[in-house]
């Protein structure tokens, strides 16, 4: 048999169906796998070993019941860290939670679960979803397995590397400001971001609660699809959820790999044209362009003027989220406690406990939050963050009245090397450039590996309205079958 | 825009209850005058008439019938706790001696 971790969800999930291979075989492959190559990638904070060989021996029993099992069931998932997962340990690449076991799984992971599919384990990412590079993570930083001295994306760098390096056919990341789609681009990956409220945020660790969005990365648009329909749907559990079934991005992105988009109207934002952007992944992004073009469909250039004013809104709305969200993270329900010898007060417990357990990343971003959000600076900075979002809405709108979906690099430059962004946030916070938009006006997005750049993967970005999730997917499935999905190099 | 000194960012920390040091202090106010510097262009756009956008998803509350329905044990809402006691989270004191 060709080696499983190699092939598709979907084509694992074919192998099972018709007992070519069991869930156990195809756990246990992705299991050494991991054992294997992990100690140089470090995509996981913890691999659930025993977990997924029960989960996997359910789906076998079940299967050899006769039992009608999902289109997913046996296939592996990996899990972003920040996502709660009974009794398996969950940290947010954070020493404020080291060791701690969630009581309860969030509903996406009751979902993986009901649906059959085998979680191995638990992906490395910044500390709290907050970094463009898992530089930041608690745990050590996930190397990119196309280059191991680079950084695989962030904060789901972890989930996107896990792809890339075969340790899983399919991970679960979350995206607040592009922590799905830029980890995809630079890993050569796909990442999708659904319809904010189109999947559930119950179980999820909040960070920036009118952005976070937890979405499926795979190695083909077709699994992230099947990934994405699992996951997908209103939840009565999250006041945020959309009381609307998943869009048929299934069939979307079957339709999309016939490679005909006759009719399709893609638009050019005007806007982002070359700002910051890397020339090689300019050209990348031109030749995937004219590639579609070839296939039928029609570039419009769109102005969304106030999508340069994106990122400044951003990196106030998300910290000032933040600084309120952290907040429960005062050592006295869960998670570290430092500084209690008896002497010092409540207040002076949390404080000690909160220096030590969060890192350089997460405590800028709360005092950030803090000013932002402070009484004299509200009304002139968060109040017009949120005028700005009103603004890039509209954009939004009247762009998708003109066209079917909006085109873009997924990040402005490829996978950079550990430490050359460190030292300065700004330069860092560049790298969601062109992601940030959509994560403040809602809509889905996804990137899909559209070619190289000096080695190195780069991602194109399709940007739908909200609730048109399918529209992206057929598109991105268009593009994969005319440029073909990237391999990294052997570990 | 005013640059973000010192003594503020101190004060933010004390708010948000976090224990910074020196270093970190003077660290912190230059990468926060820098990132504030940056972001303070919004202000060019964002005029008196425009409304602002507090959440993608239009809401209006919902409510449920007030049925008792199963939550977490109160052993499964202690097991992260850092301290417990008599079924309780256990907390440092809260009041001073004298207080």
């Amino acid at each position: 048999m060709t080696d499983v971790t190699r092939m598709t969800a979907a084509q694992i999930a074919g192998l099972i169906a018709t007992g070519e291979a069991s869930a156990v075989e195809v756990a246990t492959a992705h299991l050494d796998r991991i054992a294997a190559v992990d100690d140089r990638v470090h995509a996981f904070l913890h691999v659930d070993r025993d977990g997924a060989l029960a989960a996997a021996a359910d789906v076998d029993a079940r299967r050899g019941r006769g039992e009608q099992l999902g289109p997913l069931a046996g296939v592996p998932v990996a899990v972003k860290d920040i996502i709660a997962t009974k009794g398996v340990p969950t940290t947010a690449a954070s020493k404020i939670l080291e060791g701690w076991r969630p009581p309860y799984d969030a509903t996406l992971v009751e979902r993986l679960r009901a649906a059959g599919t085998v979680m191995l384990g638990k992906t490395n990412m910044d500390e709290f979803a907050m970094g463009s590079s898992t530089e930041y993570s608690a745990y050590g930083a996930t190397n990119n397995p196309w280059d191991l001295g680079r950084i695989p994306g962030g904060s789901g760098g972890g989930s996107a590397a896990s792809l890339a390096a075969f340790e899983a056919p399919l991970a679960i990341g979350t995206d607040t400001g592009g922590s799905i789609r830029q980890p995809g681009a630079v890993t050569g990956t796909v990442g999708s971001k659904p319809t904010y409220g189109g999947t559930s945020r119950y179980g999820l660790i909040a960070f920036s609660s009118s952005l976070d969005t937890p979405g499926p990365c795979a190695r083909t648009v077709e699994d992230a699809a099947l990934l994405h329909a699992v996951i997908g749907g209103h939840d009565v559990r999250d006041s945020t959820s959309i009381p609307q079934a998943v869009p048929d991005v299934v069939g979307a992105a079957r339709l999309g790999a016939t490679g005909d988009l006759t009719g399709v109207k893609l638009g050019v934002v005007k806007e982002f044209a070359g700002e910051g952007a890397e020339p090689g992944v300019l050209a990348a992004f031109r030749e995937s362009v004219e590639a579609l073009v070839k296939l039928g469909a029609e570039v419009v250039e769109v102005s969304c003027p106030h999508f340069e004013y994106a990122l400044p809104a951003y990196y106030l709305i998300a910290p000032s989220e933040a600084s309120s969200n952290l907040a429960r993270f005062d050592g006295v329900r869960y998670g570290l406690r430092s500084g209690d010898d008896g002497n010092r007060s409540l207040e002076e417990v949390m404080s000690l406990t909160r220096d030590e357990g969060f890192g350089p990343e997460v405590k800028r971003r709360i005092i950030l939050g803090t000013y932002a959000l402070s009484s004299g600076y509200y009304d002139a900075y968060y109040g017009q963050a949120q005028k700005v979002r009103t603004l890039i809405t509209r954009d939004f709108t009247s762009a998708f009245e003109r066209v079917d979906v909006l085109i873009s690099p997924t990040t402005p430059f490829v996978a950079f090397p550990f430490g050359s962004r460190t030292s300065d946030p700004y330069q860092m916070y560049l790298a969601d450039l062109y992601t940030i938009p959509t994560n403040l006006y809602g809509g889905p997005a996804i990137s899909v590996p559209c070619g190289l750049s000096e080695g190195l993967p780069v991602g194109f970005q399709i940007m739908a309205p909200t609730m048109a999730d399918d529209r992206m997917y057929r598109v991105a499935a268009a593009l994969e079958s005319a440029v073909g999905t990237l391999t990294p190099p052997e570990l | 825009m005013a640059a973000i000194s010192r003594e503020e960012v101190a004060h933010l920390a004390r708010l948000s209850r976090l224990a910074v040091t020196e270093e970190e202090l003077d660290k912190f106010a230059g990468q926060l005058d820098v990132i504030l510097q940056s972001v303070a262009r919004i202000g060019d756009v964002a005029a008196e008439d425009i409304p602002p956008t507090s959440h993608s998803v239009p809401l209006t509350n919902v409510y449920r019938d007030d049925v008792v329905r199963p939550g977490l044990t109160q052993d499964e809402a202690l097991s992260g706790a850092p301290d417990a006691a008599d079924g309780r989270f256990r907390v440092p004191r809260i009041l001073d001696e004298e207080e």
